[in-house]
């Protein structure tokens, strides 16, 4: 074994070889950059060795030169959330693209961009850029977001004062197939507005994203994204919450394809009576890796989390759910609930978990499960026997399994467009 | 125990369990010293002091070598960091790593010849050495039961009872080091086999000083006659335990093992580091039950026992089985992880613990499934009540390998807090690489399967009847799996309800 400061010299020499000049822009945002580099920097690049890499190589997502994938053809499905009134927001490779985006303009909402932001001296958005990212550093370093936050020069900032009519779309679109991108979000929701945040595409064949969300007391953010259909892409978010008082945060991520992705999620429930829904539905055939690292801090009382990972999973397909509830000692009468679950459709695929729970509050109710087989013969049979043939039968048990996360999501008619997106790869991937 | 005391009840916590959490933990019973003359290996750790060990127990060559390698690995090795313990630097040169009571320097040949100051020993703490009598605990339950004990005091074996009606039987029941000398091919072949030396920190550091411990080996198609048992016992100050136990189970064959430690209180911490390997071959079935009592430290967290222990059954061949059922109640620190390498198509793992942490008491324990054959079962039933400023971790490891088809994996853990200021934690680790096996995890709040009272309840009870039958069945289910001998201690749990706990 690799005594420990020797991994940690080694991790520290992989990021400096990763460290160039930070990008220019006003004071605000270069304290930011020079913080979060001084992070990287001390922390070192993620090896396979640490803990929290433990199921998940990240050794592809820090590779030098411009990663490839080919771009996925996705015209036999309708364009995603087309049915939707929104405002949308395109980036081409990562890079917004004004003349393919709608105008910034929503009631009850001020859009901006990360590079026009970064060139004033001053902005709302420094408070929450950065800041949330070295919160996010305990209990688990997540050292990519740092390294995102030092570099990213593109994103939205949202601030949400009141309950826009309609979502705000950010569309991931390609244009080559060697890209890499990294795309910084930041969101303040004010006391008592309500916001919906869609995210889809393939962004890049490689992406590093991170999305800073405060929400204040009473505020609601829904955050619904689906990564996109490309097979080679690879990628690593971080969505970093910190809920108020009553707050509520409803984020729902469908992972179809993709040879690498890692999604990482640190909430934070940090007032009375907060509610954090986080919810994934994965499907992968082949070379899929798909890993949900997600870590709920309940730190007041009464708040309420809910954690819902399904994947399903064929021919060498790998799914990781790392999970974690803590519950503070202030924070007496939680609600945590932690289910994560694979259905493995052939002898290949592998799940592989880390549930945890870490509670010092002595009046709360948590729970967790986590399972792992193949499709219920019984069920099968049961449909069977009643004349539904195998492979529908199969598909609607599957369709059944991913449901219980789908209904995490409010809007069921979004719901509705991410069940039909499931029940076409799974006709692709019969 | 004043953290106890002044402890509000919640609502679903009564009276009676915080009573027997504090009986069960609050006041050590077994924390008086025998004064008895002890000799010493000089302080400290080197290759001369693993020389010295292996002299004093006139080891062949290849042990020695195998104690020396162990003790070079271990000198490159780095205490482990990844438990939820909060481990004090330990100075391992500050340490004795052999002590033995002076009478034993002649070894006494038959229990008669033992010092009467060490037989009072084991008689105070239950645990009479003469075969005529039978351990404290059972007298009335079962006469004429039979337990067959090993003891160790500090860093030697002082006798072992019934070994003639054993040995009728085929079965070797010695001290590990009297089987080094009577069997060193049996040794020799299994010695390191499930753990090597370089296992982890603390196994290497067994490997290169460990004294006595116990040796097992059941030949094939016997059906072990009685009950085995070592008995540990810590009692000169600032000295380590490391004893090794090694079981063997030919095919066929059946044993049932029991180990109790002790040790008194002290202000200091001292440490133990075991290892127990147990090989179990075709059809084999070996039931392994710990009650881990070692001193826990006072209120203030002032001493206790660090407990850091290796523990492994390999099942090797088909339809193996292994169960190890723990109660820990002692130990200021508890690093602990009995588990199961299943091997053997239809072989059996099965794990079942319940752990009481109290006062300043860390607990990081659980087990470890590791599915390599076909059809392979495992279950793990674990219980960890924390209390005062303890903290309790289930960190747990179910492997299925992709070779390992149709098998099966249960694992639930019910975790009960009482008071604030202390924490309940839950890590376990689950990695499924193929299909047809089916792994379920499940660590609730409701402590009652869904199911099972729904059932109840079908059939006439009320609510709070179905949860008090389910509950106790429950109960049961993992406390009847102690032999009789522990049912002494086994009877106290049974009083704690489940009520408030949280997975």
């Amino acid at each position: 074994m690799m005594p420990r400061a020797k991994l940690k010299a080694q991790k520290q020499e992989r990021a400096a070889e990763l460290v160039r000049p930070l990008p220019q822009g006003g004071a605000w945002i270069t304290r930011a950059r020079e913080a979060a580099l001084a992070r990287w920097s001390e922390m070192g690049a993620p090896l396979k060795r640490d803990e929290y890499w433990k199921f998940t190589d990240p050794r592809a997502l820090i590779a030098e030169g411009t990663a490839t994938a080919a771009i996925q053809d996705t015209s036999d499905e309708a364009p995603m959330f087309d049915a939707f009134d929104r405002v949308k927001l395109v980036f081409v490779d990562g890079v917004f693209d004004a003349a393919a985006s709608d105008a910034l303009a929503l009631e009850g909402v001020e859009i901006g961009l990360l590079e026009d932001a970064a060139k004033a001296d001053l902005h709302w958005a420094k408070d929450i850029y950065g800041t949330l990212d070295a919160r996010a550093q305990t209990p688990v370093e997540r050292p990519l977001a740092s390294f995102n936050t030092a570099y990213a020069t593109q994103g939205v900032l949202i601030r949400v004062t009141g309950t826009p009519a309609k979502p705000i779309s950010l569309i991931y679109r390609r244009s080559a197939d060697g890209s890499d991108a990294l795309l910084h979000h930041v969101i303040r929701v004010e006391a008592g507005a309500e916001v919906t945040l869609l995210e889809h595409g393939p962004l890049a064949a490689r992406s590093n994203t991170v999305i800073e969300a405060d929400i204040a007391e009473g505020a609601t953010l829904h955050h619904i994204r689906s990564q996109g259909r490309d097979h080679a892409r690879m990628g690593a978010s971080h969505i970093f919450a910190q809920l108020g008082a009553k707050a509520q945060l409803k984020s729902f991520t469908l992972t179809v394809n993709g040879q690498l992705t890692r999604n990482e999620a640190q909430v934070w429930l940090d007032g009375a009576d907060g509610s954090a829904h986080l919810a994934g539905a994965s499907v992968g055939d082949g070379a899929f890796h798909a890993d949900d690292t997600v870590f709920v801090a309940h730190n007041a009382p009464g708040c309420e989390s809910r954690q819902v990972f399904k994947k399903v999973l064929r021919h060498g397909a790998v799914g990781v759910f790392q999970g974690k509830i803590l519950v503070d000692r202030v924070a007496q009468k939680t609600d945590g609930y932690q289910i994560s679950q694979a259905l493995l459709l052939d002898e290949d695929a592998q799940f592989l978990a880390k549930p945890e729970l870490e509670i010092y509050a002595d009046d709360v109710k948590c729970s967790h499960g986590s399972t792992s087989g193949e499709i219920d013969a019984t069920q099968l049979y049961y449909m069977r026997a009643r004349g539904v043939p195998e492979a529908e039968a199969k598909m609607l048990l599957v369709l059944a399994f991913l449901a219980e996360a789908l209904d995490e999501i409010a809007d069921d008619a979004l719901a509705g467009d991410l069940r039909d997106r499931l029940e076409a790869w799974l006709q692709r991937h019969k | 125990m004043a953290a106890l005391d002044n402890t509000e009840l919640r609502e679903g916590v009564d009276r009676e369990t915080v009573e027997t959490v504090q009986s069960m933990a609050g006041t050590y019973k077994h924390g008086w010293e025998t004064e008895i003359e002890m000799e010493f290996a000089p302080k400290g750790l080197s290759e001369d002091i693993v020389r010295l060990i292996s002299e004093k127990n006139n080891e062949p060559e290849w042990l020695l070598e195998w104690r020396l390698e162990a003790y070079r690995r271990w000198t490159t090795m780095e205490g482990p960091d990844w438990a939820m313990l909060d481990i004090p630097e330990i100075d391992y040169q500050e340490q004795y790593y052999y002590a033995k009571p002076k009478s034993m320097t002649e070894k006494p040949k038959s229990l008669d010849e033992v010092d009467p100051k060490l037989l009072e020993t084991y008689a105070k703490l239950g645990i009479p050495l003469k075969e005529q009598m039978i351990l404290a605990g059972v007298e009335g339950a079962d006469e004429g039961r039979k337990v067959a004990v090993d003891a160790v005091f500090d860093s030697v074996s002082v006798g072992t009872t019934f070994k003639k009606e054993l040995a009728a039987a085929g079965v070797i029941f010695c001290s590990i080091s009297e089987a080094v000398q009577e069997h060193p091919e049996l040794v020799r072949k299994y010695l390191g086999s499930v753990v090597p030396q370089n296992d982890n920190y603390f196994a290497a550091l067994n490997s290169a000083v460990f004294s006595d411990g116990s040796f097992v080996y059941i030949p094939e198609g016997v059906k072990c006659p009685m009950e085995l048992s070592t008995y540990f016992r810590i009692n000169a100050e600032n000295t380590g335990q490391f004893e090794r136990t090694l079981i063997v189970a030919e095919k066929g064959s059946h044993v049932s093992y029991l180990e109790g430690c002790t040790a008194p209180k002290r202000d200091t911490a001292q440490l133990h580091a075991a290892v127990v390997e147990i090989v179990v071959l075709e059809d084999a079935e070996v039931k392994y039950s710990t009650v881990q009592n070692w001193f826990p430290g006072d209120e203030n967290g002032k001493g206790g026992i660090y407990n850091f222990v290796t523990k492994r059954a390999d099942c090797r061949e088909d339809r193996a089985k292994v169960m190890w059922t723990q109660v820990e109640t002692g130990s200021a620190i508890t690093w602990k992880y009995p588990s199961c390498i299943l091997r053997g198509d239809d072989s059996q793992g099965e794990f079942y613990s319940i752990a009481i942490a109290n006062n300043w008491q860390q607990a990081d324990t659980g087990t470890k499934m590791v599915h390599l054959g076909k059809n392979t079962r495992s279950r793990i039933v674990s219980k960890g009540i924390s209390a005062g400023h303890a903290q309790n971790t289930y960190r747990g490891l179910v492997s299925m390998h992709p070779k390992a088809k149709n098998s099966r994996n249960y694992t639930q853990c019910d975790s009960l807090l009482i008071g604030d200021l202390c924490g309940a934690h839950t890590v376990p680790y689950i990695e499924v690489k193929n299909a047809s096996s089916r792994v379920e995890h499940e660590a609730t709040t409701s402590k009652v399967d869904d199911d099972q009272l729904f059932y109840c309840r079908q059939r006439g009870m009320d609510e709070e009847e179905a949860v008090a039958l389910v509950v106790n069945g429950f109960c049961k289910e993992v406390l009847q799996e102690l032999p009789m001998e522990f049912a002494m201690e086994a009877q106290a749990l049974v009083a704690i309800s489940l009520e408030g706990s949280v997975g």
